[in-house]
């Protein structure tokens, strides 16, 4: 499993450098229109082939990759900040706040993802901003849910009785002395949901409700030119590709961290 | 067991109040005036004024969403703003269809699942568990959109040999219930993995062992049966979210369920459609969760319900 892992990592890397410098691989432009070149198959000159509109492939899911990427990694840091805030206010005081909050947690969970997602992607304006608040909002709900159960596991530790006993105040036992505890937990948690982030993003994508066109993202490539399938497979085959193989990896290192960690997260993440 | 149903019961209350309010809130906050879309913008104001008057969207938010709860408990969701016919009529029609699918992605899912776990558990470490174990996690990591449409190209358009897309009998069915089925394929096939090589090591196998008991029965009474309830959870929330249509599966097979009655709701900004769907949805979300935790019950005595941590 640990060259598994280690493959896994890297290819994850190089996905993110390409991603990366996009500019300075490619000289496409990922938006510019070739008339001459439409649904080229893939060969020397576009490597991955060309789209209905001209457009190289591979240039486009390059660029596309820093969408989907930025936005999976955005919506986790947010996820992980409010699941955060909220896990901890709500295992550490406990009573009355923790009944509320947990109440609009098990009120998020109940919720079909997806359609949640959706609602809120038509909700607000379709761009990227709205995809990284549809998948914050749907994704917060399980990390406040597992880190509240950390706290209350560590809640009643010596070491946080004695801090008390020494006078700290709520905000330093709750941010030096338990937050740091969580730390490994929050990470392995990122790592396990960021490949479901990516796969939201692309459904979203997907369905018209990500960033919008001629913005190349893996999925709204995959939607665009689906109807095109039977006689210019390469569209939509790679940029899924791309997608597969990314949340490939991530699942794959989510589940080494985990194990590493030794932690058990149980229940529904 | 009885304190603890009507507990559950009794939190379906604000559950439900929650969701309605939630929906309700989405769906009045949306872009798009859903008049304009049904009659157009350069109709008569004066036909404009009528139908808004008959969707009631004169009142203010409050005495909107009243009469709407009024009209859920009547088991109404309205009349579609495009078709005119009753919602929840067309979600009876369509929730078939969606049940179909479910179904079939769960007899594909739950076989394999079960039996790619079970293996994968007694070669522990070997290549055999290894490749389960990529295949597996593959299935988790697919789009069903794209695992979808390539399921399409090579049995539709390559060898020709299943319907690319329609509803209908047990060959427009094949497709999309594969799809369905690879992510709970793949989640089962862990579970059901990790759950039986907790179990393979405890002590009372060992004593089944030691008494001589022969090692099928082991496996199947011993092992199996407690490697049953944490199985029965993923199986559950699988086949709850199956219910509430398979948004993605069923708009690119054409399948005529819930799923792409939603999409379309959302595209064409039918409000009443859009709720209908979700509180459907949501209920048999909630109704099925609270079906597994009694079903744990009968399958595990010690699970203590009333004490369980939720």
């Amino acid at each position: 499993m640990e060259g598994t892992g280690k493959l896994c990592a890297a290819a994850l890397v190089f996905i993110a450098l390409l991603s990366l410098f996009a500019p300075v691989i490619s000289s496409y432009d990922p938006n510019g229109i070739d008339l001459d070149s439409l649904r080229r198959p893939p060969g020397p000159e576009h490597f991955l082939g060309t789209d209905n509109k001209g457009r190289d492939v591979f240039t486009r899911i390059l660029y596309g990759g820093r969408i989907s990427l930025g936005i999976a990694a955005t919506a986790a840091f947010f996820s992980l900040l409010i699941g955060m805030i909220l896990g901890l206010c709500s295992g550490y005081f406990g009573g009355k706040v923790d009944l509320l909050l947990m109440a609009v947690v098990d009120l998020v969970l109940s919720f079909p993802a997806l359609l949640l997602a959706i609602g809120i992607g038509i909700l607000f304006p379709s761009g990227i901003h709205t995809v990284v608040i549809a998948i914050v909002t749907v994704g917060w709900a399980s990390f406040a849910r597992i880190i509240r159960g950390q706290i209350l596991m560590l809640r009643e530790a010596a070491f946080i009785e004695s801090a008390r006993s020494v006078g700290c105040s709520h905000a330093r036992i709750l941010f030096r002395h338990l937050l740091p505890q969580c730390i490994p937990v929050m990470l392995v948690m990122a790592g396990m949901k960021i490949g479901s982030f990516i796969l939201t993003e692309s459904s979203l994508s997907f369905l018209g409700l990500g960033a919008q066109p001629p913005t190349a993202t893996w999925g709204s490539m995959i939607s665009a030119n689906r109807v095109y399938i039977a006689s210019a497979p390469w569209m939509v085959l790679f940029p899924g590709a791309m997608i597969a193989l990314t949340v490939f990896c991530c699942n794959i290192l989510g589940d080494i961290l985990r194990d590493r960690y030794g932690l058990n997260i149980k229940g529904r993440i | 067991m009885k304190t603890y149903l009507i507990k559950r019961v009794l939190f379906l209350i604000p559950l439900l109040l929650g969701v309605t309010l939630l929906t309700f809130t989405l769906t009045k906050a949306l872009p798009g005036d859903p008049v304009f879309s049904l009659v157009g913008e350069r109709a008569d104001p004066g036909v404009i004024e009528k139908i808004r008057k008959e969707l009631g969207s004169e009142k203010d938010i409050v005495g909107q969403y009243l009469g709407y709860l009024k009209l859920l408990i009547r088991g109404e969701f309205g009349r579609s703003y495009h078709t005119n016919r009753r919602v929840f009529d067309d979600i009876k029609m369509k929730f078939p269809n969606t049940l179909k699918l479910a179904v079939g992605a769960m007899m594909i899912a739950v076989p394999a699942g079960l039996l790619f776990g079970f293996v994968a558990a007694q070669k522990r470490g070997k290549l055999l568990d290894r490749i389960i174990s990529v295949f597996s996690v593959s299935g988790m990591s697919l789009p069903v959109f794209w695992s979808g449409l390539l399921l399409m190209f090579v049995f539709s358009l390559q060898w020709k040999i299943l319907p690319p897309s329609g509803t209908g009998g047990l060959q427009y069915l094949i497709l999309p219930a594969l799809t369905l089925s690879l992510p709970a394929l793949g989640i089962l096939s862990r579970i059901t993995r990790t759950t039986v090589l907790e179990i393979i090591d405890a002590p009372f196998v060992k004593t089944a062992q030691a008494k001589g008991i022969k090692e099928l029965k082991i496996q199947l009474v011993h092992v199996f049966r407690n490697a049953l309830i944490p199985i029965t959870t993923v199986i559950g929330l699988e086949f709850a979210s199956y219910l509430n249509g398979a948004v993605l599966t069923e708009t690119i097979f054409g399948w005529d369920g819930i799923g792409r009655f939603t999409v379309e709701g959302i595209i064409k900004r039918d409000y009443p459609v859009i709720m209908g769907c979700v509180i459907t949805g949501t209920l048999v979300f909630i109704g099925i969760n609270l079906l597994v935790d009694i079903l744990y019950h009968y399958l595990d005595p010690r699970v203590r319900i009333d004490g369980r941590n939720r």
